[in-house]
């Protein structure tokens, strides 16, 4: 990462020390190109002040506190610790004997909403699939609110957070979009205020074979590479004309929506996941993303990082990784159960995720699994409550909202679960579920069961699920 | 500890103690004994304190909260603090078929471009070497039932019944089962409709049933339906191939004659019929069969929706291999779809079994054990209907053998069955555990996999490197 800033630092200087000489600005002062267009509309939910004591607590940051004391107030962790901790006044006390207490889950790979269910070509809005190169769309454009796996990933899932990605046809692939797991009748408004954009590519098999099996580029893998070389040289043009209007004014230059993308990842804003399997594959990417000056954030269904941990670790870039997934595709064929937690030994960031409308619903089940195969295979310093970053602090951080959720530390966004058990057990489930302190699923309330508009007057409606 | 017979207890705590001779020891088919587990019988029970599981010849002797006296030779093995259970049968699956699912030559589970289809026979396709079942083998899973992907027809053909062990011999029943969709996916083969996947059904039976073995030519103008007489005898399923020259037909066939030579079985009840719907309507036309063809051995696969209709599945006696955890109206015959489907099914008196229809049931058996926990999660869920560890368990052991008859041979740990056999590291319904020895039919397997050697290969990434990782091996 470091060389590839370097590579550009340079030009930017050298523009901007040109500027500095001009007296003023040649043409009309340049006009502000919105960069928030569709801006969410979440508004947390109303709770009460809560105070839960007695529980297990995993803060997502390692540590695990026995008879814990978690207190949620105005949509914000107040505080986390023993059970020396004061209730705020008027604090409603639930009893977690017996319970665990979590950050949120937080799935960053996800295509719920962009791929609903049900699975009918209707509602098939994942992939743009007309072109390799379709930086210019946007996922959020895709999700349908009512897709009912959002309910499921909730009471069976405890996800608080989710990314939706387009998907994988594309070498540029789009915009994803973050949102909190909280039903709405917009997309927007389930938005996660001021959550970065991400830019899904994809290397490998799959942009190779849909396109190559049209008889268009690209065919091969050198194509994939070639091709995407070829876009990020045009997107560094595209800003440095972008640039220069910013600062010198003048003739407004043509907007291009592929590039405005593109554009926004050279310039940090937009964070780039990465669907990439192999490990050879990963080292082009990140080469790449010198060449040009960006950073990668995240490799998503990265099966074969175990075989560069050293290099991702040094890279500072996040793995987000099956338990178990393997050779479904020959891309995949080299999957090992010990991937997630070799990653984490290499000090390397881990991330356990889905890409999946049932797998998100017992990721913590999967960390679980990791977790097992990591501790037979002799990996140190593993426990539960280190394993639970894979599970809400690693994806927070990929995702850019490590600031504000995915640890339990006083301050950040009340995003917290309550298990009926060890969620490391695939006998636990979701007890209660909060998003900013707001009380969004109880598993004694019926009425505290999000049912979405498709289901409701069909067979099942409001069952548990 | 209720064990009646203290003298042997006392001569185990001996061998225990020197059972760390035993590494490197190979089971053979000879009689060994397994003690100081917490064993599952599979048969629906909950597990058994430090029991105890004897098995000779390939065979289980006894097993459970027995104490018996051995011969002197016998191999003891030490588990105390582990689990014994049967080996997982996964109940509905692909495996073995296919070595890689997508772009990668070689995938042998459907035969959308062959011109057959009930006659289609799994057990030539089956690769006892292919990675899959390496790879479930070493999560515990010793026996499968294995059907055909469908083609272009409702009928997929014909499944059988494999074990995972690391030997050339994979096949434990051949043509077992024929494999038919006649939800959705039936469907869509039928050429858009259920009502002509049913009529398609229904015309391959009378093709089946016209067919008369080594009728002289002239008998084929007698016309109208053949009586009892005319029946073709069948006695091994895939006797179809045997049918001659001078085996004729009426002029009104839609089916080569091996497809409908392969019904035959299915029509006389001589082979079971394995049939996929999701829809409570489409569960009952299925039960509806019954009248119309009362010696089919059917058996429904899927049954998303089958809760709806629990008491009329119960009553017709038909046992379901459902898919544990759908919950997500995936389709429109999917809308009821619960995590409860199986624990309701189960509390109404249906015969339910898990199997992974559709659910990655090429490679991915080893989620079954997981499955079957979160079942048995569900009892602690207001409103939900789970089931008890040991019904669990049996879903995944014994009750998918039972659903094709095969109840008396493998899934369970009662005397007389074939021992396959795992000892877990803990709770086996629970993912964080883990298979460290696996029998099947008495003999120990090896669990290495090539996820295994990549592992170890990788396991400690290199800082000064005297050769590359491709020699380390």
């Amino acid at each position: 990462m470091r060389r590839g800033a370097a590579a550009v630092l340079p030009a930017v200087l050298s523009l901007s020390a040109c500027a500095a000489f001009e007296d003023k600005p040649k043409g009309p002062p340049p006009v502000a190109i919105n960069e928030d267009p569709y801006p969410s509309t979440y508004a947390r939910y109303p709770g009460v002040p809560t105070i839960i004591r007695h529980a297990t607590v995993f803060d997502g940051e390692g540590r695990q506190i026995n008879d814990g004391t978690v207190v949620l107030v105005d949509g914000v962790i107040q505080a986390v610790g023993g059970p020396e901790l004061a209730a705020p006044a008027g604090a409603q006390e639930i009893d977690g004997s017996g319970k665990f207490v979590t950050p949120g889950i937080i799935d960053v790979h996800s295509h719920l909403g962009d791929y609903p269910s049900p699975g009918v070509e209707g509602n098939s809005d994942g992939n743009e699939a007309t072109s390799p190169v379709r930086p210019e769309v946007w996922a959020e454009h895709s999700v349908w609110p009512q897709d009912p796996g959002f309910s499921r990933a909730l009471m069976n899932g405890g996800v608080t957070t989710l990314q939706i990605l387009p998907g994988s046809a594309n070498l540029f692939g789009g915009r994803s979009v973050v949102l909190k797991n909280v039903p709405a009748r917009t997309a927007q408004g389930m938005k996660f205020p001021g959550a970065p954009y991400g830019l899904k590519m994809a290397c490998g098999e799959n942009p190779k074979r849909v396109y190559g099996s049209k008889g268009n580029m690209p065919q091969t893998r050198m194509g994939n590479i070639a091709l995407a070389r070829q876009t990020w040289a045009k997107a560094a043009a595209y800003k440095r004309k972008w640039d220069k209007y910013e600062r010198d004014g003048g003739e407004m230059p043509e907007r291009d929506l592929a590039m405005d993308t593109l554009s926004g990842v050279l310039a940090g804003k937009i964070l780039v996941h990465n669907h990439c399997y192999r490990a050879d594959e990963m080292a082009n990417m990140i080469d790449m993303s010198h060449e040009f000056g960006y950073k990668i954030a995240a490799f998503h269904h990265a099966v074969e990082s175990y075989k560069i941990a050293d290099i991702l670790a040094r890279e500072g870039i996040c793995s987000a990784m099956w338990a178990d997934w393997y050779g479904f595709k020959m891309e995949a064929y080299d999957a090992i159960k010990e991937n997630i937690p070799l990653v984490h030994n290499a000090g390397a960031c881990a991330i356990v995720h889905s890409d999946d409308p049932n797998g998100i619903q017992r990721l913590n089940q999967e960390a679980a699994k990791a977790l097992g195969d990591g501790i037979r295979a002799g990996i140190p310093n593993l426990s539960e409550a280190v394993a639970w970053e894979w599970l809400s602090r690693n994806p927070a951080k990929a995702l850019g909202i490590l600031d504000k959720t995915g640890t339990l530390v006083a301050g950040k966004m009340a995003d917290v679960v309550m298990w009926n058990g060890d969620p490391f057990s695939d006998y636990s489930r979701p007890q209660m579920v909060w998003i900013d302190g707001a009380l969004m699923y109880d598993a004694n309330d019926p009425k505290r069961r999000p049912v979405s508009d498709f289901e409701l007057g069909q067979p099942g409606e409001g069952d548990t699920k | 500890m209720s064990g009646k017979r203290l003298s042997w207890w006392g001569m185990a705590g001996i061998v225990c103690g020197v059972s760390g001779a035993l590494v490197g020891w190979k089971a053979n088919a000879q009689t060994f004994a397994v003690v100081g587990a917490t064993v599952a019988l599979g048969d629906g029970s909950q597990p058994i304190q430090n029991g105890m599981v004897v098995v000779r010849n390939g065979r289980i002797v006894a097993a459970g909260d027995i104490r018996m006296k051995l011969p002197a030779d016998t191999q003891v093995i030490d588990a105390r603090g582990k689990w014994v259970t049967p080996g997982i049968v996964a109940g509905f699956s692909r495996l073995g078929l296919t070595e890689v699912d997508l772009s990668a030559q070689g995938a042998d589970d459907s035969s959308a471009d062959g011109p057959f289809n009930a006659a289609l026979d799994v057990v030539p396709a089956i690769n006892p070497l292919h990675s899959t079942i390496a790879v479930n083998r070493a999560d515990g899973v010793t026996r499968a039932l294995v059907a055909p992907n469908a083609g272009k027809s409702i009928f997929a053909g014909q499944g059988a019944v494999i074990d995972t062990g690391a030997d050339r011999d994979p096949i434990t029943a051949a043509r077992k089962f024929q494999f038919v969709e006649l939800g959705e996916t039936g469907s869509a083969k039928a050429g858009g409709s259920r009502a002509s996947a049913h009529v398609l059904f229904r015309n391959a039976l009378r093709e089946a049933g016209e067919l008369r073995r080594y009728a002289p030519a002239v008998a084929a103008s007698r016309g109208g339906w053949p009586d009892e007489r005319d029946r073709p005898v069948v006695r091994n399923p895939n006797e179809s191939r045997l049918y001659g020259a001078d085996a004729r037909r009426s002029e009104d066939v839609l089916l080569t004659r091996f497809d409908a030579a392969a019904l035959v079985p299915v029509l006389q009840g001589r082979q079971y019929l394995l049939v996929h719907v999701e829809r409570a309507s489409d569960i009952l036309q299925v039960i509806a069969l019954r009248k119309e063809f009362p010696s089919l051995k059917l058996v429904i696969v899927g049954a998303s929706e089958g809760w709806t209709v629990a008491d009329e599945i119960a009553r017709s006696g038909i046992p379901v291999i459902a898919s544990a955890v759908n919950d997500l109206p995936a389709a429109f015959e999917q809308l009821a779809a619960t995590q409860s489907n199986v624990g309701r099914m189960r509390a109404a008196g249906v015969k339910v079994s898990i199997g992974m229809i559709d659910d990655n049931d090429t490679r991915y058996l080893f989620d079954e054990r997981q499955y079957a926990g979160n079942l048995v999660a569900l009892q602690k869920l207001p409103g939900a209907t789970g089931v008890s560890w040991g019904e669990a368990l049996a879903m995944i052991t014994s009750r998918p053998a039972e659903a094709i008859g095969m109840g008396g041979e493998i899934g369970s740990l009662a005397p007389g069955r074939r021992a396959d056999l795992v000892i877990w590291s803990g709770d086996p319904l629970e993912g964080f555990n883990a298979a460290e020895q696996v029998f099947i039919d008495g003999v120990r397997q090896p669990l290495d996999t090539h996820q295994t050697r990549l592992r170890d290969r990788y396991r400690y990434l290199p800082g000064q490197r005297n050769l590359p990782e491709a020699y380390r091996h």
